[in-house]
């Protein structure tokens, strides 16, 4: 028997998920679309094993967002994968009113339901007395009373999914037919749809409905049409009518006092968050919590990831002989997983907080702080949490952009999020300040280094809200933007919940995008070992010759033959190429190298800068790199490679660049199509050659 | 009146809405003909502000606040 969860946003519809299934969950995708499918098993009282579908939260069937666009799929479409034999709808018992409007509109699909009233010792404290008897023989259906945060009444609830009828017996709510008479009949004759609710929902929602082909959308438009359906009039008369049948029932069923939410601990809580003052200094003092977070509680965790794959790369390669198979294993595979791994850290803390932020209700008073910033520049409130995640990694910032139902803000937010900076920037950036900005302190405490370093930080997000605001003016939809968010009540963050997301999301990250990282770089290790055979012999016979191996020690001799086999490998000769383009932005083809492999992902320009400086280890010590970097002379004119003006350039590059695959990959995962991820790399790429020319040719 | 017409702490009753996209998810927000709202704060910026109505809070923007028509209720 499958089973699936329907709720309101904030009802602890996930909680009820967890309890019922435990840690036996997994997470797919809904065919086709992004949106993330939790499915887990649960074991009945009498021993029978059910699935339980968690679907997303949403207010109505009438979805806003593409989270909630699933929720209709799923109900509507009984040949998904994933349509129920039997509907929990949670709901929030202290706001039955609202709540029950998703209700009712999921009783008329005629699947069979329970009603969930969760956090029911919650309306117990606010006095709001509910005859559970009473409201389930006015709905039809088994109400049960639970508390999924406190685990009550959880085997009840089972209970009554084992005794749950295999047909629907809810009572009627409202007349569907009389909404729209001939053309709700119409459509369950030509689409083949049994129920009328259904058919109705089809009239107002087919062209956003996946499963109906093009001949019965149209089909639908012209009935539609023949009948004078208009969907908005008729959603209306719905909408009020289920909200008369609602009144009516919670008139006969639940008596409560009047609360005025000012003296509730949410209002007093809310005086101080959103406080012209406090407001603002406490979200700043979240803001460098979760930074400093990121940064430093990371740094332990992404050590021992980077020693543990140092150690694996070391005794891996004792165990196997050394070849070409030893050197894709390592150099190309595991150097490549390693990459990807060592940011679990980063990513499970950052979707720790944010989980906090939400679970908390905190992360709704940052949009509502925001979100007049945020809107003008063509953002919106809610696109404050994933650029903030933008500092740490984009992928899963970007991953975060799900709940702006707003497509315009959520394509500009997807836009522009890669131009924050990074954790990835952060080693280009300290090693080429180390390079050129000196080590000083002005006025006893500002560091140059660190200010420069939080200059790189700020062109970033100055970028980002430029060029938000240019894709506001440039993209024209008629959708309009619109901001009603429920703020929630305050509650202490559920801990399991959050370990949850934090694997959650660091699984979906590993499995999705590191994919693409490793077969990268494999096919970079494959480009940087090969090179046009006629090149490559000649730099090997030039290495075997006596003369040379006389004129270096043995480790010197590796490390230029390495070297030399790079500039002559693929990757070398594409660097080589692209030299004339990247010379006015003050970069030589090595520089050129490590802006080709940088693509696969930033950090690998320190190791590649290593490499092509014969160096062998650049990873734990980048001082050796610094000075033959210091040193690095032009071959013709004899002037330093780097300076101040080249650094400066080449940073800036860093900065804007689009040169992460993992980010190309998740841009179209999120946006279903090559379009906006050609566009971004597109922008990007052009923003940072001309922003690091003009750096260039102004301080060179 | 306009909501937005209403002063911090206020109460009124809503009768109609300006808008009818909106109206439609407005009511699905708990905003009903004859439900009582109470203004509870502007954002530290002006905008948006923060309602609540069927006994919890909702937070709008300002234009979309304008397009919800109320009667306001005086307290003796």
């Amino acid at each position: 028997m499958k089973v699936a969860l329907v709720g309101n946003p904030n009802t602890g519809k996930s909680t009820l998920f967890n309890r019922l299934t435990g840690l036996n969950q997994k997470i797919g995708n809904f065919p086709g679309i992004t949106v993330d499918k939790k499915t887990g098993h649960c074991k009945l009282p009498n021993g029978e094993q059910i699935e339980v579908i968690d679907l997303p939260g949403c207010y109505s069937l009438y979805p806003k967002s593409k989270d909630e666009s699933i929720v209709l799929e799923v109900l509507t479409n009984s040949k998904n994968d994933a349509h129920p034999d039997l509907i929990i709808v949670i709901v929030d018992a202290t706001n039955l009113k609202r709540n029950l409007l998703l209700f009712t509109q999921v009783a008329d699909l005629k699947i069979p339901v329970i009603l969930a009233l969760n956090m029911i010792d919650a309306a117990n404290k606010e006095k709001i007395i509910i005859d559970i008897d009473k409201l389930a023989q006015h709905l039809g259906v088994q109400v049960v009373p639970i508390s999924a945060r406190k685990n009550e009444n959880i085997e009840l609830l089972k209970q009554a999914i084992a005794d749950a009828p295999a047909i629907a017996l809810q009572r009627e709510s409202i007349a569907i037919n009389e909404l729209a008479p001939g053309l709700i009949s119409q459509i369950k004759a030509d689409v083949k749809v049994k129920e009328d609710y259904v058919a109705l929902l089809l009239a107002h929602q087919h062209e956003i409905l996946d499963y109906l082909t093009v001949d019965e959308s149209n089909h639908i438009e012209s009935l539609e049409h023949a009948n004078g359906f208009h969907s908005q009039e008729s959603q209306t008369k719905e909408t009020i009518a289920r909200y008369a049948f609602i009144g009516d029932v919670l008139q006969h069923t639940v008596k409560q006092q009047p609360k005025r939410i000012v003296d509730t601990p949410t209002g007093k809580i809310d005086r101080l968050l959103t406080h012209q003052v406090w407001g603002f200094a406490i979200f700043l003092a979240v803001l460098m919590l979760i930074f400093q977070a990121i940064f430093s509680w990371a740094a332990y965790p992404m050590d021992l990831i980077e020693r543990f794959f140092g150690w694996l790369d070391e005794s891996g390669r004792q165990l196997m002989p050394p070849g070409v198979l030893a050197d894709l294993l390592f150099d190309g595979i595991l150097a490549g997983l390693g990459g990807v791994l060592v940011f679990i850290p980063q990513i499970a803390i950052l979707f720790g907080f944010i989980a906090i932020l939400e679970d908390t209700g905190y992360m709704a008073r940052i949009t509502f702080l925001m979100d007049k910033i945020m809107r003008k520049v063509g953002l919106n409130g809610k696109s404050v949490v994933p650029m903030i995640g933008g500092l740490a990694c984009a992928v899963p910032s970007i991953m975060a952009t799900r709940n702006i139902e707003s497509w315009k803000d959520r394509i500009i937010t997807i836009m522009v999020t890669p131009l924050v900076s990074c954790s990835a920037r952060l080693p280009v950036y300290t090693l080429l300040i180390s390079l050129v900005v000196p080590d000083e302190k002005h006025w006893g405490f500002l560091n140059l280094q660190g200010l420069a370093l939080m200059a790189m930080y700020l062109i970033g997000v100055v970028g980002a809200i430029l060029v938000a605001w240019v894709m506001k003016k440039i993209i024209q939809v008629k959708e309009s933007s619109y901001f009603i968010l429920e703020l929630p009540v305050y509650r202490s963050p559920r801990w399991k919940n959050v370990f949850l997301t934090m694997y959650e999301k660091v699984k979906t990250f590993v499995l999705q995008v590191g994919k693409v990282i490793i077969a990268m770089s494999i096919i970079l290790w494959v480009m940087a070992t090969y090179g046009p055979p006629k090149r490559m012999k000649a730099v090997e016979a030039k290495y075997q010759t006596p003369a040379y191996q006389i004129k270096y020690s043995p480790d010197e001799l590796e490390y230029h033959y390495a070297a030399e086999r790079l500039e002559n490998s693929y990757v070398g000769i594409l660097g080589r190429t692209i030299e004339p383009v990247i010379r006015p932005l003050g970069f030589d083809w090595k520089i050129g190298i490590a802006l080709i492999t940088s693509f696969a992902a930033r950090e690998v320009f320190v190791g590649t800068m290593a490499t092509i400086y014969n160096m062998a280890e650049p990873e734990d010590d980048t001082s050796g790199i610094r000075e033959k970097m210091a040193n690095a002379r032009d071959a013709v004119t004899g002037e330093p490679i780097y300076t101040v003006a080249s650094a400066f350039s080449l940073m800036i590059f860093y900065a804007f660049a689009m040169q992460c695959l993992s980010t190309v990959a998740v841009v179209y995962r999120e946006t279903k199509s090559w379009k906006w991820p050609a566009i971004q790399f597109a922008y990007m790429t052009a923003l940072a050659y001309f922003a690091s020319l003009l750096v260039y040719q102004l301080f060179k | 009146m306009k909501l937005t017409a209403l002063k911090p702490g206020t109460t009124g009753i809503i009768k109609a809405f300006t808008d009818l996209t909106l109206s439609i998810k407005l009511m699905e927000m708990g905003c009903l003909p004859g439900e009582q709202v109470t203004f509870e704060r502007i954002a530290p910026l002006g905008d948006p502000i923060a309602i609540s109505v069927s006994g919890y809070q909702l937070s709008l923007r300002k234009e979309e606040a304008a397009t919800i028509i109320i009667e306001e209720v005086k307290y003796t």
